[in-house]
């Protein structure tokens, strides 16, 4: 079985002025289904740019990217938002909730634009909101929930559409060490359970839970660790 | 996404923002309601003045002294630059007609009235019995002047409903003897009030024998010659017929204009829908503006938004989705501001009704459609803007904006 994430050869530059940055430089990564992996690296490494891309918000300037054996760089726009609808969950530091938005409604809202039909969004929103403690919470808006509330609605919300990866950008960044704890814990079972879980931090704690870990720096792959010897391609626990 | 949670995807993002969507639907309902109120007035005059014409009479031909029009060289006009009166002559000719059904000669002049000690000054008008049926006038009390030669008449006066509140009060009128001028008169009828009658109000009219009247004015002139043709459709007849009679009674000489109430009554039904269009037009303007304001309003909120355009990108929406649910809420928007602006036009047009009851300001149909629809079409097309700024954004760059 091929890999689930493939990079080849992936340039990205961006242009300030008249100078070029190689956000990312010759990348070459393979990502299996089911790993865990932490991309870690200080600022301006190109940590987010990667995660960007492996997200189909961003373009390579070269290289090849293939998710699922498929060649997503060439998609045109639409086709890559239905790739981002279906198969990649987001989640982000600040959580990017919609604030005038019910927990219920922001959970519901990727089955909302992917045009699923209202009695099976209120039956696997319904799901979600049991499966993350959240049935009390479910009218609330986010300004009524605590940061770890709304990380678990955000959660609820990437997992919404059973996709195959998880990029989660700094998901304990904005929230208290036990709150933190918790969140991971959350994106760590759904690994379990064969998601693909890839993690960009700072935090060198956070990323040495990961069972694989990158350490990026000046756009480029440093170090490509695994604690385990070999990769635990599919790691039902 | 489904058009009926993209309709109320849109929905909730106007309510998320109430201020903004208040002012918004706030500008968009003074822009239609500003053309219903516009157009109510100005079609309100069209139909007042229609109104008003249509109370003298129906089939109505009239005919002036003097030539107002342009014609060909006429050797009568070689030897006499002044117009031949018009006279009662003139008018008993007119009967002749086979278009035409009756004939009021009419001789208009100011007098005074009086009795028991109180004077008048009152607008006197000579006529004939066939005055009443011509102008479509009803009477309160007693009877009209009674028909007889033209040439003759008895002393016998009907006086509008105003002359006889002011004068005889709760007494009876009929039967009383007024003085007019220097001529003693028997009041045999009132006129049942009517309002005001384009240029003569009948309520303040006192009404004499034609021959009596111009004894008093000492002249043979009259002021005009009232036509009733038989039907609607002989008043062309009518009018040719007349002037032709009138031509050869003056000697090869057309010197009269004649005048039917259809050309007046289209005239000016022509210039008061000329002057409510272009009311409506400054109506529109504002309905521009608010369009701009649509379009502003909705830029600042794409700024706003930002973050959670870039959020829906990264969840799976695609460019179209972003740009309808934008060209929805602007929709929304500007459908919300046209029924408001709908409701306050009429509640605005039924206050004047009410304030001016003889005014009748209903706004035409046309201009309520044409301002629904102008409110709608330039609010989706300010919406188109901001809609495609929305759905061009970069969502790496929406995201990282908090």
């Amino acid at each position: 079985m091929s890999a689930l994430i493939e990079l080849t050869g992936i340039e990205r530059i961006f242009y300030l002025g008249d100078s070029e940055v190689h956000a990312l430089r010759h990348l070459d990564l393979s990502v299996a289904g089911g790993e865990y992996v932490a991309v870690m690296g200080p600022s301006g490494s190109g940590k987010s740019t990667l995660l960007n891309l492996l997200g189909l918000l961003d373009r390579p300037n070269s290289g090849v990217y293939r998710l699922e054996g498929r060649d997503v760089t060439t998609l045109s726009a639409e086709e890559q938002a239905r790739v981002r609808s279906e198969r990649i969950g987001f989640v982000f530091q600040s959580f990017h909730l919609v604030p005038r938005l019910s927990a219920a409604e922001n959970i519901a809202l990727p089955m909302l634009l992917a045009g699923v039909t209202p009695a099976l969004r209120g039956e696997r929103v319904a799901r979600a909101l049991r499966d993350y403690g959240l049935e009390n919470r479910a009218d609330h808006r986010p300004d009524q929930l605590s940061g770890g509330q709304r990380q678990r609605v955000a959660i609820a919300r990437a997992t919404i559409m059973q996709p195959a990866v998880i990029l989660a950008d700094e998901p304990t960044g904005n929230l208290d060490r036990a709150t933190g704890e918790e969140v991971m814990r959350l994106l760590e079972a759904l690994n379990a359970r064969g998601v693909t879980l890839i993690v960009v931090t700072h935090d060198g704690e956070l990323g040495a839970r990961a069972r694989r870990q990158l350490l990026m720096q000046d756009g480029a792959l440093q170090i490509d660790r695994r604690l385990q010897p070999e990769p635990t391609a599919h790691a039902h626990a | 996404m489904r058009t009926r949670d993209l309709i109320v995807f849109a929905r909730d993002a106007a309510i998320g923002n109430p201020l903004r969507t208040c002012l918004l639907v706030l500008a968009m309902a003074i822009g239609v309601a500003a053309v219903v109120v516009l157009t109510a007035l100005g079609d309100g005059a069209r139909r007042y003045v229609l109104n008003q014409f249509s109370s003298i009479g129906s089939n109505l031909v009239i005919v002036l002294p003097g030539r107002s029009q342009t014609g060909g060289f006429n050797p009568g006009n070689a030897i006499t630059s002044t117009p031949r009166d018009l006279t009662v002559d003139d008018a008993q000719a007119l009967q002749r007609a086979s278009a035409v059904l009756r004939v009021a000669p009419l001789a208009v002049g100011t007098s005074e009235i009086s009795v028991g000690g109180k004077l008048r000054e009152v607008m006197l008008a000579g006529t004939t019995a066939e005055f009443i049926d011509v102008r479509r006038l009803t009477l309160a009390q007693g009877q009209f002047l009674s028909a007889g030669d033209w040439r003759r008449g008895a002393a016998e006066a009907v006086i509008g409903a105003r002359i006889r509140d002011e004068l005889f009060g709760r007494e009876p009128a009929v039967g009383q003897r007024v003085r007019v001028g220097d001529r003693r008169f028997r009041i045999v009828g009132v006129l049942a009030p009517t309002g005001q009658g384009l240029g003569m109000n009948t309520d303040e009219l006192v009404i004499v024998p034609v021959a009596l009247a111009q004894a008093m004015f000492n002249s043979n002139t009259l002021f005009r010659i009232l036509v009733e043709a038989t039907s609607r459709e002989a008043i062309a007849p009518a009018k040719d017929q007349a002037t032709e009679i009138l031509r050869l009674r003056h000697e090869g000489e057309q010197d009269v204009t004649i005048i039917t109430q259809d050309a007046v009554l289209a005239t000016f039904d022509r210039l008061l829908g000329t002057m409510t269009i272009a009311v409506a037009g400054i109506g529109a303007i504002s309905l521009a503006v608010a369009g701009i304001l649509v379009m502003n309003v909705m830029l600042v909120s794409v700024t706003q938004r930002t973050a959670e355009i870039g959020l829906l990108k990264a969840l799976g929406a695609t460019a179209t989705t972003i740009r309808n649910a934008f060209l929805a809420e602007a929709a929304i928007l500007s459908l919300a501001g046209a029924l408001v602006g709908f409701a306050l036009g009429h509640a605005g047009a039924a206050l004047i009704r009410q304030l001016y009851p003889a005014y009748p300001a209903f706004p035409p149909d046309w201009a309520v459609l044409a301002g629904l629809g102008t409110a709608l079409v330039t609010g989706m097309l300010f919406g188109v803007l901001p809609a495609r700024r929305a759905a061009r954004l970069d969502p790496v760059l929406a995201l990282a904006r908090r």
